[in-house]
């Protein structure tokens, strides 16, 4: 009787003539196996000392080594924004209030929930509104989406206020980073315009009508609106005007739609992003944050001398 | 922390008299409480009653630093020795202690924190506030009152005071670039990088005031124009078929039926040169107001009953505010001046000209008027 077949390449794999039965070699084989596997498994008991870790993280993340620490922050892309070190009075919370932190948050919640509605949008005149209804009423979770993406971009544009206001109190634009805050004024428009944009892409009464109130102070432009200051007489027109350049046309329809939403969902994110690398990039340039700072004092001023 | 004198324990007494009186008022002079939880419920318009209270809020948590700030300044200015060997912080600081901290995990611990909170009250929020969805839009059917997103209701409101190519294009613009020039008509040295008032005064109140005046405009345009954009007091109906018999007239009509002055009003040059030189005169008077403003020392409450005081804090300037003037190059003073006075002072005066004197233009020309 022929041998099973497999039983037979065994035999010819390991050279050896069965001498104990088949079970009692299967037998020694798993034991064998096991033991090594039990072996291994306690090198995983240290996730942190796995090839695979090791290659994700590059460092040990050994808490009590300080040397490491700063390597957590430097050897990471996105938390190397960081120093490794800073003023120690400046993680208290009431000295940046965070806003800063939290409105780039927010625009990552924003790109977050905006692309995820892009799956459900058509800035089309025709089917713009329907999808609206379509993502509030059909969409699993499509309401909470549009609720987020909304409520996260009216929050973000009150922290960028508040941020605003404190770096005035803290007095943080003065020198060195006066330019930075200058950067940071055109975020405060990007983001305000960012909004704005938005408003109308549902292409409801709500946003048709603010999008139409507010491009019409387009039209009053000096020197570049048909109805504003010098307009007739550089021959502008309802039809080669700045409001026309901005819609697409003479009124808010199909074009404007389709601006609004290429301004929105590309052009000003992408501008935008630009602009938060340099204001981020600049931070850390201009000496990471501004404070606290050791209090200075009035009679230590230096006051020019009159000539 | 000290006992609150009596003295602070009258004054908040005071305030808190005061607070409940107002808001008494208020509850007594509300006549539809449904039109008013109608505007104050919108889902669109959570965002600005949230303002109301978060700038309150951090307006205090930032006054509160810089009034510690301030009192360790006063200590240590009024006595060099301390002022050498101090660390000049209110923050704790002993000798041993490092300056700085490891950013992991020390800051990121608390980003993290930071995000995970923001995340729990934006789900929150949506969970139980819809975001506004009106009908289909429709070209044919004006919305009344039609109003911007909460945040251009400041720019929406200038309307009403100024010509659409100022209140829409140009004041944008200027308050855009006043911004950006801020930091560099700015001085004054001090205060950089830690909350100060008694060093910074004058800087803190311009943009203070700018700030105050950007969200009552949005208060103003969100809460109290209704339909027609007509001027509706808190707790007021907004009726529809309201009729206001408004009559706005122009400064150099009223100049004009004054006796031995009505060539003004009678071509269109003179109107214009009356509108320059009104113009003209309201930078001079700006400047000068400004010019005497920045040289105020501080200001307390109590010079408000005392004329004697009030009268040498008016006349008498402040000598630290007169080192940072002098510190101020040309260019800088006359850059501030110019925006303090086109943006600052020219909104509130045209504000009050139009609601008090219900005056629409101050200068009439044949392409723009202002």
């Amino acid at each position: 009787m022929d041998e099973p077949k497999d039983q037979k390449e065994t035999k010819q794999l390991t050279g050896e003539k069965s001498d104990a039965g088949l079970v009692g070699r299967a037998k020694e084989t798993a034991g064998a196996l096991k033991d090594r596997a039990f072996e291994e498994a306690k090198e995983y008991k240290d996730p942190q000392q796995t090839q695979l870790w090791k290659s994700i993280f590059r460092v040990s993340h050994e808490r009590s080594d300080p040397r490491n620490r700063s390597l957590a922050i430097l050897s990471n892309v996105f938390l190397h924004l960081h120093p490794a070190k800073i003023n120690r009075d400046a993680v208290r919370y009431q000295y940046t209030w965070g806003m800063g932190g939290i409105t780039f948050y927010l625009f990552v919640v924003l790109t977050f929930t905006g692309v995820l509605l892009m799956f459900y949008y058509h800035p089309s005149k025709i089917v713009a509104f329907r999808d609206i209804l379509y993502l509030e009423h059909d969409v699993p979770f499509g309401k909470l989406l549009r609720n987020m993406h909304r409520w996260a971009a009216h929050l973000m544009v009150i922290t960028t206020w508040l941020h605003m206001f404190r770096v005035v109190l803290t007095g943080s634009y003065k020198k060195p980073r006066e330019f930075n805050w200058c950067v940071g004024v055109v975020l405060l428009v990007l983001t305000l315009l960012l909004s704005f944009t938005g408003y109308l892409l549902p292409d409801d009464q709500l946003g048709f009508w603010a999008v139409t109130v507010g491009t019409n102070m387009a039209r009053a432009t000096p020197m570049l609106g048909n109805e504003g200051p010098f307009g007739a007489q550089l021959g502008l027109t309802p039809y080669n005007d700045v409001r026309f350049g901005l819609l697409g046309g003479s009124i808010v329809d199909a074009n404007a739609l389709l601006r609004a939403y290429i301004w929105h969902c590309i052009g000003i994110p992408l501008v935008a992003s630009i602009f938060m690398a340099v204001h981020f990039w600049r931070i850390r340039k201009d000496g990471g944050i501004s404070g606290p700072a050791p209090v200075m004092l009035e009679s230590e001023m230096k006051v020019p001398k009159k000539k | 922390m000290d006992n609150p004198k009596p003295k602070s324990r009258r004054n908040k007494l005071i305030g808190l008299i005061v607070v409940v009186v107002l808001l008494g008022l208020f509850v007594y002079s509300v006549a539809d409480w449904h039109q008013l939880w109608k505007i104050l419920s919108a889902p669109d318009n959570v965002p600005i009653v949230a303002m109301l209270f978060l700038m309150p809020f951090f307006t205090w948590l930032g006054i509160r630093q810089a009034a510690a700030n301030d009192r360790l300044i006063g200590e240590l200015e009024s006595d060099p020795k301390l002022a050498k060997t101090h660390h000049r912080k209110v923050e704790p600081w002993r000798p041993g202690w490092a300056k700085e901290l490891h950013v992991w995990p020390y800051l990121v611990r608390i980003e993290f924190l930071a995000a995970v909170i923001v995340t729990v009250v934006l789900y929150i929020w949506s969970i139980t506030l819809n975001a506004p969805l009106e009908e289909p839009s429709n070209p044919n059917l004006t919305m009344n009152p039609s109003k911007a997103p909460w945040y251009f209701l400041g720019l929406q409101e200038m309307l009403v005071y100024f010509d659409p190519w100022i209140a829409g294009v140009v004041m944008p613009s200027i308050i855009m670039i006043g911004l950006m020039v801020f930091p560099y008509v700015d001085s004054n040295p001090l205060g950089n990088g830690y909350y100060t008032i008694r060093q910074r005064r004058f800087a803190v109140a311009m943009f203070g005031w700018g700030f105050l005046m950007w969200i009552l405009l949005i208060f103003i345009g969100t809460f109290i124009r209704g339909p027609g954009w007509i001027w509706f007091w808190p707790g007021q109906t907004w009726d529809h078929n309201t009729v206001v018999f408004d009559r706005n007239r122009d400064l150099h009509e009223i100049v004009a039926t004054i006796p031995g002055l009505g060539f003004i009003g009678s071509n269109w040059v003179a109107k214009m040169i009356f509108g320059a030189i009104v113009v003209g005169g309201f930078y001079v008077i700006g400047a000068l107001f400004f010019h005497w403003l920045m040289k105020r020392g501080q200001f307390r409450f109590s010079y408000l009953v005392s004329p004697k005081k009030l009268r040498q804090w008016a006349t008498v300037s402040d000598e630290f505010e007169l080192k940072l003037l002098s510190k101020t190059s040309i260019l800088q003073y006359m850059t501030f001046q110019f925006f303090a006075v086109s943006v600052l002072l020219a909104m509130p005066v045209k504000l009050f000209l139009r609601h008090v004197f219900t005056i629409k233009y101050v200068w009439v020309t044949p392409w723009f008027n202002i």
